[in-house]
């Protein structure tokens, strides 16, 4: 039995879903990788916009807050010509009327064939996904998961550094709070299969009690050997639960001061997920620095959620023309 | 109601032994070969099975009063007749609070009404389980209350808990611990480790376990009064335990089926069945929790049986409740898992247990002429697995379905009434 806009739906791929980078593999990344060459092709025509989901509606489901990846996957989403829905809700009042599972299969009834979902507990997408036929993009999942941001992220790395594989030999630091942040699991997971290596640079109270990277305290060893150095974000609040003594102590040990980003090499890509804080994990204007690829990690989020989109909802075979065409 | 069990295999504290086993009048009223049937109203042919005395959970969650959409003293009565066991100590963490004496007169009363096996109140150890003001230790004493605990809580205050200790040591009641230092565990959802890294979810670290139960093993130390260590699931934990009762200190432990047959690697399906607190943890605490039972150090399996309504467990893996029910499926995951003498693993469900709840006058008796008539009759070779919709508690949240479980109870002898013939309740 199946009603519009609920089959399950055959992307180019075969696969319905995108919940984490290890369930993705290496294929599927570079499938992802190049897709978003074509689709950044697209974002660059006068009219950015392509009839390749015409027909299909894509629910942003957001229960925490976010501005920049709703936007992106908005965004995405209309330039593929897709019907977007945006379904926002404050985590607590959900907790006190009706259940998860309910609102998803609720608004999955309306027909929708995409859920992009941001949740504040680890795992949600992956119970949405047991629950809805519809395709189910994971936009970020409790401090676990955020594979949008990985692929545009390995996406901007190739791109800067004009690869066309992967990223091997790249000496990639990661820096900050690896422990709270699903960016850093998702990245770090993307570049490492990619053939990159990892370090993470935190103090031990910053990192997960296990750890499978290397990883260091000292910074300062390290900035000069670095081809990448990825800033995390590093929230007010970490300072009262005593994972550091201050900010002032976390910009001096760890963040990227006037003095680090000399010493940087001239090549190194500076990177941050956003929103940063100035003067706290960055203390220099990142427009100064030449390797700073900030705003193209952004930009480059709209052609790597378009290739996602068009993975999972393209029309399969023949679907490459669709991508031609303009919609209007 | 008499009763005449034959061909059956007895275990018990005395040893192993072929018997049949006459019935009558509440009491064991003849033990020996080739009993005959002489008007009984009941014969029940235990071939191929084990008679032992009736077995006792020191931890069950029965929701009444105040959550009656997960369970009832009648559902959950039910489901431990079924599972075998003739008592159970019923934990105080209801609404209102077991902390004074109409609360738990009315939970006694609900289990003797229900009649399925004894029901026996916990008291909580602070009022409201608040970890702020004792409970009237002495009044509920003397309404029967031999184990007090904030289960669901520890007590978090040292000198709280020293003048529980020192208070309690005058009188013949036992302080059971729920050990964990809360500080460490703010909104952990499981045990902290490699699985916890990689889900990012925060870590229940087996140090807020191990902490308390050293504070609450040098409190013992210090005032002589008894403890008892609820669900202990770490390495370290055991060791302690082990220790202290080398240093011949009073204090006795428990441990769930579940921290003996599951491990954290289970939530990598985010499925909050697996969900409990104490969390599942590791390989090697789950080998040391098995070892901890094999020579003795842990004293008793309980089932820390914990039902919930299903929309809970749907919940995100951090909002959802910890526990399982465990009372139906106790027996066959302690014989799936543990490779003990099966003497040692009936000890562990029947008479230590029965010691460590003050009910040794009636429970976990030897089968023997007088005794009273509290057994169990399993057949410890049948390989089964549980079907939901044949599940009597009221809430179906186990992970155990459709993973093979070993040995199952056939029938259930409650005050000389059979309440379980054949694996199913007896109508009344």
């Amino acid at each position: 039995m199946s009603q519009p806009g609920q089959q399950q739906s055959a992307g180019s791929r075969g696969a319905r879903s995108l919940l984490s980078i290890d369930e993705l593999g290496a294929e599927g990344v570079f499938h992802i990788l190049d897709l978003a060459d074509h689709m950044a092709e697209v974002n660059r025509r006068p009219n950015p916009k392509v009839p390749a989901l015409r027909g299909k509606t894509v629910c942003n489901v957001f229960f925490e807050n976010s501005t920049r990846t709703r936007l992106s996957f908005e965004t995405a989403a209309k330039r593929l010509s897709a019907d977007t829905m945006t379904f926002s809700v404050a985590q607590s009042s959900l907790n006190k009327g009706e259940s998860l599972r309910d609102t998803i299969e609720t608004i999955a009834a309306m027909g929708v064939d995409a859920f992009v979902i941001r949740h504040g507990s680890s795992g949600v997408p992956w119970m949405v996904d047991d629950w809805t036929q519809a395709s189910v993009i994971n936009a970020g999942d409790g401090w676990h998961a955020h594979p949008t941001q990985a692929l545009l992220d390995a996406y901007t790395v190739r791109t800067a550094l004009k690869r066309t594989g992967g990223l091997e030999g790249l000496r990639i630091a990661m820096v900050g709070d690896v422990k709270h942040s699903r960016v850093a699991r998702s990245t770090t997971a993307i570049f490492r299969l990619l053939g990159a290596d990892v370090t993470l640079v935190a103090p031990r109270t910053l990192l997960p009690p296990m750890v499978d990277e290397p990883t260091t305290e000292d910074l300062d060893a390290l900035i000069e050997d670095v081809d990448v150095l990825y800033l995390l974000r590093m929230q007010r609040e970490r300072m009262n639960e005593a994972h550091v003594p201050s900010l002032r102590e976390y910009t001096t040990r760890f963040g990227l001061t006037p003095q680090r980003a000399e010493r940087l090499s001239p090549n190194a890509l500076v990177m941050h997920p956003g929103p940063m804080n100035r003067g706290v994990e960055i203390a220099v204007d990142p427009a100064e620095l030449p390797g700073a690829v900030i705003t193209q990690q952004v930009a480059n989020g709209i052609a790597v959620r378009m290739a996602v989109l068009f993975d999972l909802l393209g029309a399969g075979p023949g679907s490459a023309e669709t991508l031609e065409g303009s919609s209007e | 109601m008499s009763l005449l069990i034959t061909d059956a295999k007895v275990i018990d504290q005395n040893g192993e032994r072929p018997v049949d086993v006459r019935v009558d009048g509440g009491l064991i009223a003849e033990v020996g070969p080739d009993l005959s049937a002489n008007g009984q109203d009941r014969v029940i042919d235990a071939s191929g099975c084990v008679l032992s005395p009736g077995f006792v959970d020191l931890h069950v969650h029965l929701r009444e009063p105040g959550r009656e959409d997960a369970e009832t003293i009648e559902t959950g009565s039910r489901a431990a007749a079924l599972g075998g066991f003739t008592a159970v100590v019923a934990m105080p963490n209801t609404d209102p609070t077991q902390d004074c004496v109409e609360v738990v007169d009315f939970v006694r009363r609900q289990g003797e009404r229900a009649g399925w096996c004894e029901v026996l109140p916990s008291g909580s150890l602070t009022v409201s389980r608040e970890g702020k003001q004792l409970t009237p230790f002495a009044e509920l004493a003397d309404a029967g209350v031999r184990i007090f605990t904030d289960d669901g809580n520890g007590v978090q205050d040292p000198l709280l808990m020293r003048r529980a200790y020192e208070y309690a040591s005058g009188l013949d009641v036992t302080l059971a611990q729920h050990c964990e230092v809360e500080s460490l565990t703010a909104g952990a959802v499981m045990h902290e480790g490699e699985c916890c890294s990689k889900l990012g979810l925060p870590g229940w670290p087996s140090l807020a376990e191990e902490l308390m139960v050293h504070r609450d093993i040098e409190l013992v130390r210090l005032t002589g009064a008894r403890a008892h260590f609820l669900h202990l699931s770490t390495a370290g934990s055991v060791a302690l335990v082990r220790a202290a009762k080398a240093d011949g200190l009073r204090v006795t432990a428990e441990a769930t089926p579940h921290h003996i047959s599951l491990t954290d690697s289970m939530l990598v399906s985010y499925n909050a069945l697996y969900k409990v607190n104490p969390p599942l943890r590791t390989p090697d605490d789950l080998a040391a929790v098995r070892e901890g039972l094999a020579d003795g150090t842990i004293d008793a399996i309980a089932t820390d049986h914990a039902p919930h309504v299903p929309e809970s467990k749907e919940r995100p893996l951090d909002q959802a409740p910890p526990g399982m029910i465990g009372l139906e499926t106790a027996l066959g995951v302690a014989l799936a898992h543990l490779e003990m003498p099966l003497a040692d693993i009936i000890a562990a469900m029947s008479w230590k247990p029965a010691a460590i709840a003050g009910i040794a006058d009636r429970h976990g008796r030897p089968i023997e002429p007088g005794e009273p008539a509290n057994l169990t009759i399993f057949d410890p070779s049948i390989e089964w697995e549980v079907v939901p919709a044949q599940l009597v508690s009221k809430s179906h949240n186990t992970p155990y379905v459709g993973v093979p479980l070993l040995g199952r109870v056939r029938h259930t002898v409650f005050n000389g009434d059979p309440v379980v013939i054949d694996g199913k309740l007896e109508g009344k």
